[in-house]
């Protein structure tokens, strides 16, 4: 079809566009397909897709699997799960390189082996640290003498996570996708290599690939930081206690286990280069640091470390840090047991052979590109959670995408995952929740005479008695003025922020504004009926 | 408007004869001495005050505590304060923190066998004072009397010294609230017997106690006491938690159970004596096996009802019309009453939620729409509520049953799961009665008509839910929403199961 000859051209155009995100011509078609313009026809022809769909049969054999999925997390298990379900054969590989201290783990990727899971049950201890002395105050009479013991949390900790590793395997034989506790690394197009710990290896072949390989914590790149530091990956199972800490970097990473660190009664040190949760509301941020600080989180500002060395040994030893101010010459030294380094984290892409069949990264920041459907530059494969450039990790929305992907795939459906409003919670010894735009986000987007910011200090009752911490429980919604007063960004500092901004993030999904929330009655008394009625910022 | 009234008064010169002026005294705006009286300092007359004094009004609020038949009383504020939601929620939270020491184990947590002593008296005396303090910066004029209307502008009372005082007022507006009911047909439940207006204000340990009726008071009374050690029994005659959601109330009592408290079903008191020891002996009945049973108690206490406090306020002198079964009185939808310039909010109207925000909210818009030119009505529909038994339970909207009775079973969707929150895992906490219900019609859209949570934290889960819901949320916008990992809100957004399926809805892994 030649569109200039056309009288109608210009709409049959539209069409196209709409069918196939593409303006431009050539758009190739091949028996319904849709292959794309003159550069992704010569890139069908070279990965051989091409020629499988002009029915070239007899070169190419049928696949072992329908979908091969690279990486077993939260993403990449519910995608298979959701493959399988909808008939098809199903392979996931999953395999943990060990930190340079040693530390691996089973099935189910970061979130439920060395991220949320144990963050958030640590947490709980700290939180429950806080209820022993709160509990005072509400008349229970026990000993002053109070301990924490690390090992018996690791130890329960870790056994909960066995279980689940179990789980995960066990839904995964149910479900009838193959597990293979392997390597995989692409070798040529629609083909990966599989090595397992043994170094045997393996080969297999399917129709369509998910990438799910996920991120692992980044290192300083000093002298003396994977001899001497841990990292998230490790300080879960660390097998004693941590000691004197210093965590370096300021992520929600390094502030969540600063957080639960001190809440067990440790001295922890956060040393900063810049800001507190970059990409977070700012404001926000600095009130969970200074919630902190009045805690007993001691913050060292502007400062970067330059090396690590051993005094001693042991379990833990001791280590030197010196660091070095990022405004001038100072140099600055002390002594812990422990470092933990959450300065970010890398997408593990460059080594598993991505270049081999052409699937573009960014180089940037080893992420991967793909359109609305998750879908790379190469056709046939897509990538899921934490390795996607500019989304958000998060387990629910990698298990959302994936689920959804599988369901695009097999099951007939044209719903896409949706990024927009997403919530999240930062599960300091304060909770932090937001949804929607940050403050100075929503300012640089619709102009700050557009917007009205309503927000108000609370103080929970349940922390009257003890009367600790008034004046630091804080709630603030931003809404668009331009259109009906909509909220378009909610964040919560408070105890459970977590419960409480999820219903509130589904009422901006469903377009609250600030009338509606008025409107609502309270349940009384709770942290989250706080949120109407406040005062204008 | 007063100020109106006279000046138009003054500036043409003319005063009606003396006769009219006699006989309509105070009837007549202009003629009374404030533009709002305002009849009970509870959370809907304070909120109700307070705005129409933002206005620049002239407003009076009337206060005064009865005494409970055990002598017990309080200060400004009223139920919710003194009596009620702050203490209760308190009570709980002391509970809570009992278990709290108990996971706390778990956790790595070393500490010696707790035990228990009250304080949360002091806490609920200083926000008396601030309730005061707060009219006061508004400009109120507060008087601690027990008023009763004689005539549709005036109420008339004695104050603690006696003396007789006399406030007529434009608008006035009752909101006396309610009071515990006490059974009428049990000998001896008057005199031995408390309520919740005593439980809170007990200056000892109640001890092993007995609390009658089903109500949310009773089972969130029996609830704490039993976390914080004490041996607590029970006694309902019919249904737990009457007008909620029925599958909900049945968990919430499976849970109080395995957590301690005793349960006397389908029996109910005949008498209550008071034995040489002091304790008191309780005889009741068993329904079902017909026999009569007894045992001994420290405390007994009703929690069978409240009742509207309008016995003494001489409702027929001003006209105000009441419910004759229910004692309340009759609004329409401006929280008007029969007599156009009385109003009434709050827990003595008929038909209305008995919860403080929505009587705040209600006194609030009420004093809008009497002093700022405001129409908005107050909306009772989709308000939010939690109980706070041990284990919350959270809901908004229509119970299963009413959504069955109003659009049929083939016409509603209800999606559920069993969860169990991450924290329980660790602490070895039983989680069989974490549950989640969501009902929805069943056609087109999907809209959500009602959502019930029981779980930790259910009143701060069920809030921005609410909110969603009065959004006109459908169950597709629901699962379009992310969930917060890891928490247990997360698990509104994963409903997936539903109950005409008949698949088991027990939430596995992430």
């Amino acid at each position: 079809v030649i569109l200039t000859m056309h009288n109608d051209g210009a709409s049959i155009q539209q069409v196209l566009a709409e069918m196939t995100n593409q303006r431009t011509v050539p758009n190739v078609f091949v028996n319904g397909t849709h292959i794309g313009g003159c550069d992704a026809t010569y890139q069908a022809y070279q990965d051989g897709s091409l020629q499988k769909l002009l029915g070239d049969n007899q070169i190419t054999e049928p696949y072992e699997y329908d979908l091969i999925i690279i990486g077993g997390g939260s993403g990449g298990l519910a995608c298979s799960k959701e493959a399988a379900a909808l008939g098809k054969k199903v392979m996931v590989l999953d395999y943990v390189v060990p930190t340079p201290l040693g530390t691996s783990w089973g099935l189910g990727g970061t979130c439920v082996n060395v991220g949320c899971i144990p963050k958030k049950l640590m947490h709980q201890a700290a939180l429950l640290g806080q209820a022993l002395q709160d509990s005072r105050k509400f008349g229970w009479q026990y000993e002053e003498q109070v301990k924490h013991n690390w090992e018996v949390m690791v130890e329960a900790v870790q056994n909960y996570i066995g279980s689940l590793n179990w789980g995960y395997r066990v839904s995964l034989r149910e479900k009838s996708v193959t597990y293979l506790n392997s390597y995989g690394e692409f070798v040529e197009p629609h083909k990966i290599k599989a090595t397992n710990r043994k170094g045997q290896v393996t080969y297999h072949t399917a129709e369509t690939f998910v990438l799910a390989t996920g991120e692992r914590p980044r290192y300083l790149g000093i002298p003396g930081d994977k001899e001497f530091c841990i990292t998230s990956d490790d300080l879960f199972s660390l097998p004693y206690c941590p000691g004197k800490t210093l965590v370096v970097g300021a992520s929600y990473v390094a502030l969540e286990c600063a957080g639960f660190l001190a809440g067990l009664g440790l001295d922890v040190t956060v040393m900063v280069r810049s800001i507190l949760l970059r990409g977070f509301d700012q404001e926000m941020a600095e009130k969970v640091g200074a919630y902190m600080e009045t805690h007993g989180v001691k913050f060292i500002r502007k400062f970067v470390p330059v090396q690590v060395e051993q005094l001693e040994q042991g379990m833990p030893g001791r280590l030197k840090v010196t660091a070095k101010s990022t405004e001038g010459p100072e140099i600055l030294e002390g002594e812990y047991n422990t470092v933990l380094i959450a300065i970010g984290r890398d997408a593990c892409t460059r080594n598993i052979g991505l270049q081999t069949i052409g699937v573009k990264i960014n180089e940037k920041n080893g992420k991967v590109p793909v359109n609305d459907e998750e879908q790379t530059n190469v056709p046939y494969v897509y990538a899921i959670g934490d390795i996607l450039d500019g989304k958000l990790e998060l387990t629910p929305v990698a298990i959302q995408a994936g689920r959804l992907l599988a369901q695009r795939l097999y099951g007939g459906s044209s719903k896409k995952c949706d990024y927009i409003n997403v919530p999240t919670t930062v599960f300091t010894p304060l909770e932090y929740g937001s949804c929607g735009y940050p403050e100075e986000k929503a300012i640089e987007e619709y102009g700050k005479q557009n917007l009205e910011v309503y927000h108000t200090l609370f103080w929970p009752l349940e922390w009257t008695v003890p009367g600790r911490d008034n004046n630091t429980c804080y709630a603030k919604i931003i809404c668009n003025k331009q259109d009906n007063n909509r909220v378009i960004g909610l964040h919560i500092l408070g105890p459970n922020a977590g419960e409480v901004t999820q219903g509130f993030a589904a009422a901006i999904k469903c377009g609250l504004t600030k009338e509606l929330l008025d409107e609502t009655i309270g349940i009384h008394p709770t942290c989250a009926e706080v949120r109407k009625g406040e005062g204008t910022a | 408007c007063r100020c109106r009234t006279r000046a138009a008064a003054v500036g043409t010169g003319r005063r009606p004869p003396p006769s009219v002026r006699a006989l309509a005294a105070s009837a007549l705006p202009g003629k009374n001495e404030y533009d709002l009286l305002v009849i009970g300092g509870g959370s809907g007359g304070l909120a109700c005050a307070k705005e129409a004094a933002q206005f620049g009004r002239k407003v009076a609020v009337l206060d005064y505590v009865e005494p409970s038949p055990q002598g017990t009383a309080w200060g400004l504020g009223g139920t919710c304060v003194n009596v009620g939601c702050i203490p209760k929620k308190l009570m709980h939270q002391a509970a809570l923190l009992g278990s709290s020491l108990k996971d706390a184990q778990h956790y790595g947590w070393s500490i010696s066998q707790p035990v228990h002593h009250t304080c949360v008296q002091n806490y609920v005396k200083s926000l008396n004072w601030g309730h005061r303090v707060q009219l006061q910066e508004k400009k109120v004029k507060y008087f601690n009397i027990k008023g009763s209307f004689s005539d549709p502008h005036t109420v008339r009372g004695l104050t603690k010294a006696g003396k007789e005082t006399v406030i007529t007022a434009d608008n006035i507006v009752i909101a006396t609230g309610g009071r515990p009911k006490y059974p009428v047909h049990v000998a001896g439940a008057l005199e031995y017997g408390i309520t919740s207006d005593d439980l809170f204000w007990l200056k000892e340990s109640p001890g092993k106690t007995l609390i009658v009726g089903a109500s949310y008071v009773s089972l969130e009374c029996a609830g704490f006491l039993t976390g914080i050690g004490l041996d607590t029994t029970v006694m309902m005659r019919s249904i737990p938690l009457r007008g909620f959601d029925q599958q909900m109330a049945s968990l919430v009592t499976e849970h109080m159970e395995s957590y301690g408290t005793k349960f006397l079903k389908r029996c109910f008191p005949t008498k209550v004596e008071k034995l040489k020891s002091n304790r008191l002996q309780v005889t009741w009945k068993n329904a079902d096996l017909g026999t009569e049973e007894t045992d001994s108690f420290n405390t007994v206490m009703w929690a069978v009802g409240r009742a509207p406090d309008t016995k003494t306020l001489n409702l027929e002198a001003a006209g105000v019309k009441t419910n004759s079964e229910t004692g309340k009185i009759i609004v329409d939808a401006s929280e008007a009453t029969s007599v156009p310039h009385i109003y009434a909010i709050g827990d003595i109207t008929e038909g209305r939620p008995e919860l403080t925000p929505t009587a705040i909210a209600a006194g609030k818009l009420l004093a809008q729409r009497l002093f700022s030119q405001s129409s908005e009505l107050m909306d009772y529909d989709n308000v939010p509520t939690t109980v706070f038994t041990p284990l919350e339970y959270g809901c908004v909207g229509l119970s299963e049953e009413a959504a069955v009775q109003r659009h049929g079973s083939d016409n509603i969707e209800v999606y559920h799961a069993y969860y169990k929150p991450l924290e329980f895992t660790v602490a070895e906490r039983d989680a069989t009665q974490c549950y989640i219900k969501m009902v929805c019609l069943r056609e087109r859209e999907q809209r959500i008509l009602g959502l019930h949570f029981i779980g930790p934290n259910a009143g701060e889960v069920i809030q921005g839910f609410a909110l969603g819901i009065k959004c006109g949320a459908t169950y597709p916008q629901m699962m379009k929403t992310v969930g917060i990992h890891p928490t247990c809100a997360e698990e509104v957004t994963k409903l997936h199961i539903t109950k005409r399926s008949g698949l088991d809805a027990t939430v596995t892994g992430c």
